[in-house]
């Protein structure tokens, strides 16, 4: 297969670049803002966004989804990055329900109908601390009677206050540190014990610290296999980071096409400020790295899409996020400096990318978490 | 997609019998590659039994035209090919600046003629090439050179000098920018001849590299002759050729940040067996393990990197200065990547001689890599194009 997008795949580009365009600009953004908007995202969008399939794009068509792959995925969410859209489309459409495909059949029919309808928001509580470490779970999930009971405290669980579904990783079994002894359990809103309190980030955006105190679960909450939920929690979170990744790819890319116009806009000393060499070398430099993470994150949607749970697939997971969050990082912060004082406005755009790429980055393991993991698969 | 399958399974088939044991063998330096060549001696049968095997399918230019003796694959069927030659580790058949730069060149601006002459010679590996463009005073500003061929009907007489003249020494023919007309604007004046070297008016001089070899040479003309007939494209016009070719030389360079595709030691096995590891299996310098396991990912990425340029490139779907931006990456991480080898070798790798050293391999290979990003347009050069003709910044 060749490594660019196919013709179909062009065209849903096409489709979703003017579609979110239209709908949801930086504005949509700045103004769910400033309007003090405490659910996280605008719901009306989110219907329009499942009327176009892409809350079900991963979907296979038997189970009512456009039964697409994660390229299809990560060309919906780059556009997302680029227009700083909030959606929960990533936490929803692509891990969710990359997780519930590899529950029971119960999960996806309860689940899939609502979420292809844009009624249902789902929201991924696997961070129990600062940095992501999803082996270190030590959340409990205890059996009691034909359940279980869950204590313990999830935070940057982003659209935790607000979600019809919670994904939990909890241990059953095994010890911090342990990937056995892990299960994927699947909590509805409402759930007694369970408390969301949501926090403002930098980029505005709402996660929550979710305490639960001993919260009862059916044992059919339960999303594969007890003590295996390392498996499905693998691949959801391999479907979060490539997600994550094209996204922030989208981000990083958007930041650095606001900065070529402005350095060919800016005039200073009587010339475009894009005439100095000084600036042209940097922003070549930029292309370069975009253009490399850009290869990076398409590999990995294509070796996820040919084997899902491939050991190859993951690597290139973890090339891609890791690549991505470095490459982001340096885009926004050229892009700043390019623009200078201006760049420091809350007026000009730029700044909203450098916060939307630094939430970005923690989310789902930044990029030190990555390539220490690749260097432990390669023993190392 | 089927056809593309039975095409896989006939050509592992056919490299299973007819690449030679010794030719999947990883490539140790310089005197394992095949250049062909009329000076050309071969190291061992196998070397010459697999490039005529090869050349015979057209294989070695997988996809020029068969007319010209090439492989005629699609896009499709040519990384087949090369996934398939890489599962056995089989050795490259043949290195050729024919194939890789001239050929390209010939294919796009050459005659019938030229092309029937030169292109089958260059697919066999029995002329080898090399690259008449730097001069001591046209460098990165190409444009400015001042060797001067002089127009006498039939032929041209060449007076001039050139530098830096990869294996100027060992070629048998050269593809040279020369001065045609002296009052046009620099870029206006130039033309792209080739030539045979063995002529009493061509001489090259090796000239030594830091790394000790002399792959280079100065090269000076005085009244040597170039045929009419060997003129590519039109009089005065070479400068489109020869920016043309630049992109398929950049094309060529930036392959070196994968690393050389032989299957020598990763950089993770020189760090380890330099170091030595934690009971964990962790390298035993933490910064050491951090700045490669950072490095690696950068390489890891630009080899999916390398694949969509390949597949954009040949779809002609890339930006037509992509090469450069190619060429900045691939060569800056290459670089990259041998400070980092020389840094977690020690003290091993500043060996110059040694046999355990393979020669002081790790320590040439460092100081060669220097070059990368100078030949063929310097990082600096690339990032003036990539500004000027991808991301269109003002001209300073
Ligand atoms: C290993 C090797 C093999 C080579 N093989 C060949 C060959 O086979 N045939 C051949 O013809 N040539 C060959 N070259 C020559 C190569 O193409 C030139 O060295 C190269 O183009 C740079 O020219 P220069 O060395 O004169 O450097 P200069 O042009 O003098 O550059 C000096 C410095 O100034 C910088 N600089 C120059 N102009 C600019 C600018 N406009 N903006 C910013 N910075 C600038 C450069 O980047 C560099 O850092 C080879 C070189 C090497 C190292």
């Amino acid at each position: 297969m060749a490594l660019y997008l196919t013709e179909d795949q062009e065209m849903l580009r096409d489709s979703a670049e003017g579609f979110v365009r239209e709908k949801a600009p930086v504005a949509h953004m700045r103004k769910l803002r400033d309007g003090d908007d405490k659910t996280g995202y605008d719901p009306a969008l989110w219907k329009d966004f499942a009327e176009m399939g892409f809350s079900s794009i991963l979907m296979s068509e038997d189970d009512g989804g456009l039964g697409l792959g994660h390229v299809e995925a990560g060309v919906v969410l780059e556009e997302v990055g680029k227009n700083l859209t909030p959606s929960p489309l990533l936490s929803t459409g692509i891990a969710a329900v990359a997780a519930l495909k590899e529950g029971g059949a119960h999960h996806r029919e309860k689940w899939f109908p609502k979420i292809a309808a844009g009624d249902a928001v789902a929201a991924l509580a696997i961070d129990e601390t600062a940095k992501h470490d999803p082996a270190m779970t030590r959340m409990s999930a205890e059996r009691s009677g034909n359940g279980f009971k869950l204590s313990g405290r999830k935070q940057f669980v982003v659209h935790g206050h607000v979600a019809d579904l919670l994904i939990v990783a909890a241990r059953t079994g095994g010890s911090a540190g342990e990937t056995d002894g892990i299960t994927l359990f699947a909590v509805e809103k409402g759930a007694a014990k369970m408390s969301a309190d949501a926090r403002r980030l930098t980029d505005a955006s709402l996660a929550s610290v979710v305490e639960f105190d001993g919260v009862e679960v059916d044992a059919d909450a339960v999303i594969g296999e007890v003590d295996q939920g390392w498996g499905p929690l693998s691949a959801m979170l391999a479907a979060g980071r490539a997600g994550a990744s094209a996204e922030m790819l989208g981000v990083g890319q958007g930041a650095a096409d606001i900065s070529y116009t402005y350095l060919k806009e800016r005039t200073q000393f009587g010339v475009p400020i894009g005439s100095f060499q000084a600036l042209q070398h940097r922003a070549a430099h930029l292309y370069a790295e975009l253009e490399v993470a850009r290869a990076a994150v398409l590999k990995a949607q294509q070796l996820l899409d040919e084997q899902p749970d491939g050991t190859k697939a993951y690597r290139a997971v973890h090339v891609a996020k890791a690549m991505t969050g470095w490459t982001t990082t340096l885009a926004v912060q050229e892009g700043v400096q390019f623009h200078a004082g201006v760049g420091m406005t809350d007026e000009y755009d730029i700044g909203l990318y450098m916060k939307r790429g630094r939430v970005l980055s923690e989310l789902f393991g930044d990029a030190n978490y990555h390539a220490n993991l690749l260097a432990r698969e390669s023993g190392y | 997609m089927a056809d593309l399958e039975t095409f896989r399974a006939e050509t592992r088939a056919w490299l299973e019998d007819n690449c030679p044991p010794e030719m999947r063998e990883p490539v140790r330096g310089d005197e394992d590659q095949c250049w062909g060549g009329r000076k050309f001696t071969f190291q061992s049968e196998a070397q010459k039994v697999w490039l005529e095997r090869m050349a015979e399918k057209g294989w070695t230019a997988p996809m020029w035209p068969s007319e010209y003796g090439g492989g005629g694959l699609s896009a499709g069927e040519a990384k087949v090919l090369q996934q398939e030659m890489s599962r056995i580790n089989a050795r490259p058949p043949l290195s050729s600046f024919g194939i890789w730069m001239l050929g390209p060149a010939l294919l796009k601006f050459g005659t019938e003629a030229q092309k029937k002459e030169h292109l089958p010679p260059i697919v066999r590996g029995e002329i080898r090439w090399c690259q008449g463009y730097s001069e001591p005073g046209a460098g990165s500003d190409l444009a400015g050179l001042q060797t001067k061929a002089v127009d006498k009907g039939d032929h041209f007489i060449i007076n001039g000098q050139k530098v830096w003249t990869s294996y100027a020494d060992k070629a048998d023919w050269i593809f040279c920018l020369v001065r045609t007309d002296p009052d046009a604007p620099k870029h206006k004046g130039i033309s792209f001849v080739l030539f045979d070297m063995d002529q009493p008016g061509v001489e090259a001089r090796p000239i030594k590299l830091i790394s000790g070899s002399s792959p280079f040479c100065e090269t000076y003309f005085s009244d040597a002759r170039a045929e009419k007939k060997n003129l590519v494209y039109e009089q005065n016009k070479g400068w489109d050729v020869a920016k043309y070719l630049l992109g398929h030389e950049r094309e060529m360079i930036s392959g070196m940040g994968l690393g050389g595709g032989g299957k020598g030691q990763t950089l993770p096995e020189v760090a380890l067996a330099a170091i030595g590891e934690e009971d964990d299996g962790r390298l035993r310098d933490p910064l050491m393990r951090a700045e490669i396991a950072m490095f690696e990912v950068r390489a890891a990425a630009y080899r999916a990197q390398a694949e969509r340029f390949a597949d954009e490139w040949k779809a002609g779907k890339a930006n037509p200065a992509q090469p450069s931006m190619m060429k900045y990456y691939g060569t800056e991480l290459n670089k990259r990547r041998n400070e980092l080898v020389m840094a977690a070798g020690g003290t091993d790798a500043l060996e110059w001689e040694s046999e355990e050293s393979n020669g002081g391999k790790k320590a040439r290979d460092w100081l060669r890599s220097k070059g990368n990003s100078i030949e063929g347009g310097t990082s600096e050069v690339q990032l003036n194009i990539i500004s000027k003709r991808i991301l269109e910044l003002p001209a300073a």
